[in-house]
């Protein structure tokens, strides 16, 4: 990780009522950035995602973007920070049309810290990403497959032109032609100069994205470094991963 | 009666029906965008048109009536914005019904401002400047004004419609409708969305009232009158259906209208006076549309409802320091006639407790571990009393018998009634209870051959020994406590695991063999059983019933104290209906505006403990003993 990182996080405890689901989490995100945030079933992945976006009632430690202290701050506040969330469950406004639901998440372009603008979307660059959902914009979200579902909720996060990503499973529960589009479309965001934390159980596509990796286990990190080091290394994949 | 007059009187429901359709239209809104249940919002509908009396006739002329709407209208979405940001703010993570039970706290606070604004009498304002005259239709002379405000439901609906689909406002409204969560993790600040759409419906609602103005009086009763119509009109058009609103805002108001114009009709010889069928030809139209239609005329099943509620704890049996303590509390209660020889007051006020401990315990037991938000309880409670006071009355029945009609009449009630209600859930089963209470209500009110119309049935004395006032507080006291502890035996038994299961996850209850429909319907039947048990106890003990004990207003009480004394505590409806029957009593006696008092207090006791009395309790005990070393 070169320079500040976007994204730093230290010491996270986040808990559902009286059930604690992390303990003291420590994990950063440079900028350009690609982290896979891996771990069984329970491990507290969604939750990290939850808490760095403000949508956990009960947090503490210590959430940095850019520096500044976000922890505590409603999530509209944290997204218009800069911190876009792809829901695990996708979200989809089902009543409003795929038109409608972009329109939901837009927001003026922004710039990075040091002033340069950052990537900005509209509709029409968003339909050039996925080209189904150029195809369809006054369908009802309600109306649309799994995977048109998929494309469009990060459609709709991307509207906000946000500068860290966080994508919880995008690869959970499509079929694979949908999870190759995710794969890619991550590395263009990656490409486009966006950092990207995504939670993930599939090792196939997070080796595919991912430049390093932090594996959680019962709300602890675990193991973290390279994601090719972990790909690689059989072991370790079968004392954090396999089940 | 002539065809022409039949249609007459239909031109004037639909006049009728444009005001209804403002106020119910902002209600939905609301409800759509908020989750949140306003009864207060009669309120902003009658504070519009006191606001727009006290304009057109201090400034007069077309601009004071014409442009003293328009500012009306302006000024009650101001005050709703207000409201919203001093109070309901604060609210939007506490459980559901406490954010009911403000809203009635609001009520009542905004009913007195009122009085105190603009006195008890009714103020009618004047005509319209313009629109003054009248037209000739079908041969009758029909109100310009009239015609006016049947073409401003429509528009005001185009408008409606054309912010909610063309807008960016619109399209956040719906989509915060759906999953208001993620609309703000999209970055979308839903206060301020929450702000905005509720000083729209406050000022759509002030607009309908202000409306009013020629046509109804300005009076103090109304907010409750078109909190209820507007709860009807919306429930029957569909939860968040503005179209669906509109449509059930005419139904209502012409199926009102033909009552009226149609009077007195004979079937089968019997004489019908239609006129007085007014009075709950609505609750009727709506009690039929969610039986056969469950979601309202054009509503929607709720896509997916995000709760923010964590879970409760599980109740637990009362443990040896308890079980004492409930001893030593009944024994102080046992000896309290000795000691209150000197103010015989003081067991008249301690038998109303009783009573209402015996009411909000039996609404608690279905609302707590079942999870059923009846809000028409006390219409189990009315059948008691006149099933006692007519058994003592009418039939000549002594005592004992006629005390034993009660809880069989409740329950009859509440197994017909909860046999429709309990199938459904959150506002539905509320506004099905509602409109079943309604009907027990205007029953009583008008088979004044049996129940005596509006003054009620007198001369329902104890006998002896209990014709004294201590012997009668005893009694209560026995009877309230044996209630308690059949309710608590039911609740610790297999039978109210299965209430509680089928409350926190009715498919996993099914999975597992537990007949949800059948266990929640045996709750409540029972809890209808001991609220005419408590019925009967008040029959006694005023000596009289009249229609007001199964009124809304008798069956907002009972919610109140069980939300005032904390839901999720057993002892919560005892401390609540303690609590609140001695506060309503102190309150009433001290000053003309104790509503005002009564609503202060309990917005204070919502917004510094919303867990209710007995939350704060227990989160007090959770302290104390992780304090102790």
């Amino acid at each position: 990780m070169n320079g500040d990182p976007v994204l730093q996080v230290t010491g996270l405890e986040a808990s559902y009522g009286a059930a604690q689901v992390l303990y003291g989490l420590d994990l950063a995100v440079g900028r350009g950035e690609v982290v896979a945030l891996m771990g069984r079933n329970g491990a507290g992945k969604s939750t990290t995602l939850k808490s760095v976006m403000g949508l956990m009632g009960t947090v503490k430690g210590d959430v940095r973007l850019f520096g500044h202290s976000i922890l505590g701050l409603s999530p509209h506040r944290i997204a218009r920070a800069g911190v876009g969330y792809v829901p695990e469950d996708r979200r989809i406004f089902a009543g409003l049309t795929l038109e409608e639901n972009l329109d939901v998440g837009r927001h003026p372009p922004r710039t990075w810290p040091d002033g340069t603008p950052a990537p900005s979307w509209t509709p029409e660059r968003l339909y050039d990403l996925f080209p189904n959902l150029g195809r369809m914009p006054g369908r009802a979200g309600g109306q649309m497959s799994g995977g048109e579902q998929q494309m469009l909720t990060v459609a709709r996060t991307l509207m906000g032109n946000p500068l860290l990503l966080l994508l919880d499973e995008p690869s959970e529960g499509v079929a694979p032609l949908i999870v190759r589009e995710m794969a890619r479309t991550v590395r263009e965001m990656k490409e486009a100069g966006l950092s990207v934390l995504v939670s993930e159980q599939n090792l196939g596509f997070a080796t595919e994205v991912a430049d390093r990796v932090y594996v959680l286990e019962k709300g602890e990190v675990r193991y973290t470094g390279p994601m090719a080091d972990l790909a690689a290394d059989a072991d370790a994949q079968a004392r954090y991963l396999g089940v | 009666m002539s065809l022409e007059a039949l249609l007459f009187q239909g031109l004037n429901g639909l006049a009728q029906a444009s005001t209804l359709f403002m106020v119910a239209a902002g209600l939905s809104l609301v409800f759509g965008v908020t989750r949140i249940v306003n009864l207060a919002h009669g309120s902003f509908m009658m504070l519009g048109l006191y606001a727009a009396w006290t304009l057109a006739t201090s400034l007069g002329g077309a601009l004071g009536f014409w442009g003293g709407i328009v500012v009306a209208a302006l000024g009650v979405g101001l005050l709703g914005a207000v409201l919203e940001v001093a109070i309901l703010r604060r609210l939007y993570r506490a459980p559901e019904l406490f954010q009911l039970l403000s809203t009635f706290a609001i009520l009542l606070v905004l009913n007195d401002l009122a009085l105190f604004l603009w006195g008890p009498e009714d103020l009618l304002g004047p005509r319209a400047p313009g629109l003054s005259g009248a037209v000739t239709i079908l041969d009758r002379r029909f109100p310009s004004y009239d015609l006016f405000l049947i073409a401003a439901g429509p528009l005001v609906l185009l408008a409606l419609h054309l912010v909610v689909t063309r807008s960016r406002f619109g399209r956040l409204i719906r989509a915060a409708t759906e999953d208001r969560e993620m609309v703000g993790a999209l970055g979308v600040n839903q206060a301020l969305l929450f702000t905005a759409v509720f000083a729209l419906a406050a000022a759509l609602a002030g607009l309908g009232g202000a409306l009013q103005l020629p046509r109804q009086p300005a009076t103090l009763t109304l907010d409750l009158e078109v909190i209820a119509d507007a709860f009807v009109v919306t429930v029957v058009g569909g939860m968040g259906s503005l179209p669906g609103a509109f449509l059930a805002a005419i139904l209502i108001a012409e199926i009102k209208a033909l009552c009226i114009a149609i009077g007195q009709v004979s079937v089968f010889g019997v004489a019908l006076n239609l006129s007085k069928f007014t009075l709950v030809a609505e609750f009727v139209v709506m009690a039929v549309v969610l039986i056969v239609r469950p979601y309202g005329l054009l509503g929607r099943p709720p896509v997916h409802v995000r709760e923010g509620g964590e879970p409760e704890a599980p109740l637990r049996p009362a443990g040896t320091p308890a079980r004492i303590a409930a001893v030593a509390v009944l024994a102080c209660l046992a000896a309290l006639p000795l000691a209150a020889t000197g103010s015989p007051y003081t067991l008249v006020l301690a038998t109303d407790i009783l009573i209402a401990v015996l009411f909000a315990a039996s609404l608690h037991f279905i609302m707590g571990p079942a999870g059923l938000h009846s809000f028409g309880h006390a219409a189990y409670f009315g059948l008691g009393a006149y099933a006692t006071a007519i058994a003592v009355t009418r039939l000549g029945l002594p005592m004992g018998p006629a005390m034993l009609i009660a809880p069989t009449a409740g329950g009859a009630g509440a197994a017909l009634f909860g046999w429709f209600s309990v199938r459904l859930s959150g506002v539905y089963l509320a506004m099905l209870t509602l409109a079943f209470a309604q009907i027990v209500w205007s029953i009583l009110y008008q088979w004044e051959g049996l129940t005596g119309g509006s003054n009620g049935i007198f001369g329902a004395w104890p006998a002896a020994p209990f014709d004294s006032r201590a012997g009668f507080y005893l009694l209560a006291l026995g009877v309230t406590v044996a209630g308690l502890l059949a309710l608590r035996t039911a609740l610790f038994s297999p039978f109210g695991y299965a209430m509680r299961a089928g409350r926190d996850s009715p498919l996993r209850a099914e999975a597992i063999g537990i007949g949800v429909f059948r266990v929640h319907w045996l709750a409540f039947i029972l809890a209808g059983v001991f609220a005419g048990l408590a019925g009967a106890l008040f029959a006694f003990a005023k000596g009289s019933v009249s229609p007001e004990i199964a009124s809304i207003a008798e069956s907002v009480d009972g919610l109140a104290m069980v939300l005032l004394g904390g839901v999720h505590s057993l002892l919560g409806p005892i401390v609540g209906a303690s609590v609140f029957t001695w506060l309503s009593d102190t309150v009433s006696r001290t000053t003309d505006y104790w509503r005002a008092a009564l609503g202060g207090i309990i917005l204070l006791i919502v917004l510094v403990q919303p867990g209710g009395i007995m939350g704060g309790v227990g989160a007090l005990g959770r302290h104390l003993r992780r304090a102790r070393p």
